[in-house]
């Protein structure tokens, strides 16, 4: 598929937006001004944005305990994120759900999710309704290696097969479950060829390269859209930082890090696409200037803002109780 | 309005959600029944028959036969739910929501709040609970405490065939997630049941008999019990009134406590252990916002803090049984103060 100068821009800027925001959420959270837990993205970007490219806001994900990256991927409001994981009001979910359980059903995000394997089921669902009410959307669960190792996921991928819906696994195998290697714990080839043997096409794909992400997606996305049924991608990528923000990583080599910075996707991108002619050094430079003004500002509103009406403790629970 | 047994008043009470609402779906293991099958399509209707003959009215497309994967059909109903469908998803036994108890009381129940409102998840968990046929520890438990606590939940035990039907309807229009608790030994009991859709609300008391000396509160297949008692002891000029409070989450509290104000007297008839159970919850709200009504100490009527035995004399007395609940009830008029 043909991406114009905009596509190109749009893609950029998706991915330096995530690894701005995350890179300040490292920071904030070091100072004390993120509460609770938090995992973060960084070296991932092209992964999520490679597959929410071409997602509309009709069609739905779920994502995983460290989804500030998806959301971003998926069009969700970076100053709402930042109120949320700072729990303040204003945020996404009024303070009510963190860094964890980021959700914007407006955008199609059906939220971050803190159970290892808790979404893909969901997206079963989600696409359910698609097939059912033949909108021809799709819906993308996110999950790492360590989710291709719970039952709920093998559910999933045979339930999606067995009633033949629009579901697309994106698998984002950054090495690690927590912090333990994937090498270790999944026991099979490669977690695409443990999906195949559900009954679903599925390939490898370099998730350090925007652009193998984005054409593998064009493909799932192609049979979903025609009501063909399931599809799985496992998306090799690194993960840079540690599980959680501040985890030492005692477990990884000072050589492994080095290298998956060597093959970090943003400037593999940048890279390629001023070495094709396609976008100039000054277009990447610009966008990084609006997204870095942007996130600042963000912080800054968030920062400022109160915490959630303590009034609010109690509501939301239901529709009606 | 003519009788029907209580799976037949929960069987009507689907189809005509499905007439009325396209967006009704049926999700779960043999719901139809056969399929890749040499035989019939769609003959079995649930292991218990509850969705006889729906499969033949609707099609696959609205009664969804799975695999043996209730992780997966909870997730599926609730990720349907929340993007426009009203999934009724069968869990064939209760005891079962071990496999898939994360998909209930992490996902499906915390949606709207983890999102801050903006989440609605209008879905059914109809599943068979209770001991008495033989069933073993692992098809015989109740666990209704166990959804009680968890907020987001709605919990409803329909105790008549009456009740089915208007439950199930008010649990298929809800916006919240609810588990309806059908109680196996009632799948044969008969009654009176209206034609017609119609509604019974959540968190209002069934008062089933009217009495003045003691309050009995009862749970699903424990009320025509507790109804029995109730009525063995009016021959010895007892007059205990009956409470079916219908749901356990929303409880409606302001029955029970003006029962209690009437009689002074309390006994809670529960199948379920007696540790966190709905007859020390009820206890405890009693003890909290009657205490000044109370004449004699509450009496709880529970199975012991075992698994269900299989053995049918150990079964029998593992239920609160007739002459339990009598006991309890003679003992809350003996005390005196």
């Amino acid at each position: 598929m043909q991406l114009s100068r905009d596509d190109l821009k749009r893609a950029y800027r998706s991915m330096v937006t995530i690894r701005t925001f995350e890179e300040r959420v490292t920071k904030e959270f070091a100072q004390g001004n993120i509460p609770g837990f938090a995992h973060v993205y960084i070296g991932q970007e092209a992964a999520g944005v490679g597959v929410c490219f071409d997602l509309t806001d009709e069609d739905y994900i779920g994502s995983t305990h460290r989804g500030h990256g998806h959301c971003i991927a998926k069009g969700c409001d970076v100053q709402g994120m930042m109120l949320e994981i700072m729990g303040k009001q204003g945020g996404l979910c009024g303070g009510k759900g963190g860094s964890m359980h980021i959700a914007d059903m407006s955008k199609g995000m059906l939220g971050a999710n803190a159970i290892v394997g808790g979404s893909p089921p969901i997206a079963v669902g989600a696409a359910l309704t698609q097939k059912l009410k033949k909108t021809g959307k799709v819906a993308v669960a996110f999950s790492g290696d360590g989710a291709s190792n719970q039952g709920t996921t093998f559910e999933a991928l045979n339930m999606a097969v067995v009633l033949g819906v629009p579901a697309i696994f994106a698998f984002e195998n950054n090495g690690y479950g927590e912090h333990t290697a994937a090498s270790y714990a999944v026991g099979a080839p490669s977690i695409a060829e443990r999906a195949k043997s559900f009954g679903m096409p599925a390939e490898v794909v370099d998730g350090s390269d925007f652009f193998a992400v984005h054409q593998a997606m064009g493909r799932a996305l192609e049979r979903g859209r025609a009501g063909e049924g399931p599809y799985a991608l496992e998306i090799v990528c690194s993960r840079f930082l540690g599980h959680f923000i501040g985890d030492p990583q005692g477990y990884r080599l000072p050589e492994e890090l080095i290298q998956a910075r060597a093959n970090d996707p943003l400037p593999r991108f940048r890279t390629g696409v001023t070495e094709a002619g396609l976008l100039e050094n000054a277009d990447l430079d610009a966008i990084e200037k609006q997204v870095a003004d942007e996130v600042e500002e963000a912080v800054q509103l968030a920062m400022a803002a109160p915490r959630p009406d303590i009034k609010t403790l109690e509501t939301d629970v239901y529709v009606r109780y | 309005m003519s009788k029907k047994t209580y799976s037949q008043a929960i069987n009507e009470a689907l189809r005509q959600e499905m007439r009325r609402d396209p967006n009704v779906i049926i999700i779960g293991e043999d719901v139809a029944g056969g399929h890749g099958a040499s035989g019939e399509t769609g003959g079995v209707g649930g292991v218990f028959g509850l969705t006889h003959g729906l499969f033949t009215e609707f099609g696959p497309e609205r009664v969804l036969d799975t695999p043996i994967s209730e992780s997966a059909i909870i997730g599926a109903a609730s990720g349907a739910a929340v993007t426009g469908m009203r999934p009724v998803a069968e869990i064939m036994f209760v005891d079962f929501v071990g496999v898939c108890f994360d998909q209930i009381y992490n996902q499906a129940a915390k949606f709207r709040y983890m999102f801050g409102g903006k989440a609605k998840t209008p879905m059914v968990i109809r599943t068979a609970i209770g001991a008495g046929l033989r069933g073993g520890a692992q098809h015989s438990q109740t666990l209704h405490p166990l959804f009680t606590m968890v907020p987001g939940l709605k919990v409803v035990m329909p105790a008549s065939p009456y009740d089915a039907k208007g439950l199930l309807i008010n649990a298929i229009r809800e916006d919240d997630p609810v588990i309806f608790m059908e109680s196996k030994l009632l799948y044969g009991m008969e009654g009176e049941v209206p034609d017609e859709a119609y509604r019974i609300p959540f968190g209002e008391a069934n008062i089933v008999r009217e009495g003045k000396d003691l309050t009995f509160v009862a749970f699903g297949a424990m009320v025509p019990r507790a109804l029995a008692v109730a009525n063995t002891l009016a021959a010895d000029g007892i007059s205990v009134e009956v409470i079916d409070p219908r749901t356990t989450s929303p409880l409606d509290e302001d029955s029970i406590l003006d029962s209690v104000a009437k009689t002074g007297r309390l006994v809670v008839i529960d199948e379920s252990p007696p540790r966190c159970s709905l007859a020390a919850d009820v206890a405890s709200m009693v003890a909290d916002k009657g205490f000044g009504s109370l004449k004699a100490p509450i009496g709880k009527v529970t199975c012991p803090h075992t698994p269900v035995p299989f053995a049918p004399n150990l079964e029998d007395e593992f239920m609160p049984n007739p002459r339990r609940i009598e006991e309890a009830a003679r003992k809350a008029m003996a005390w005196a103060r």
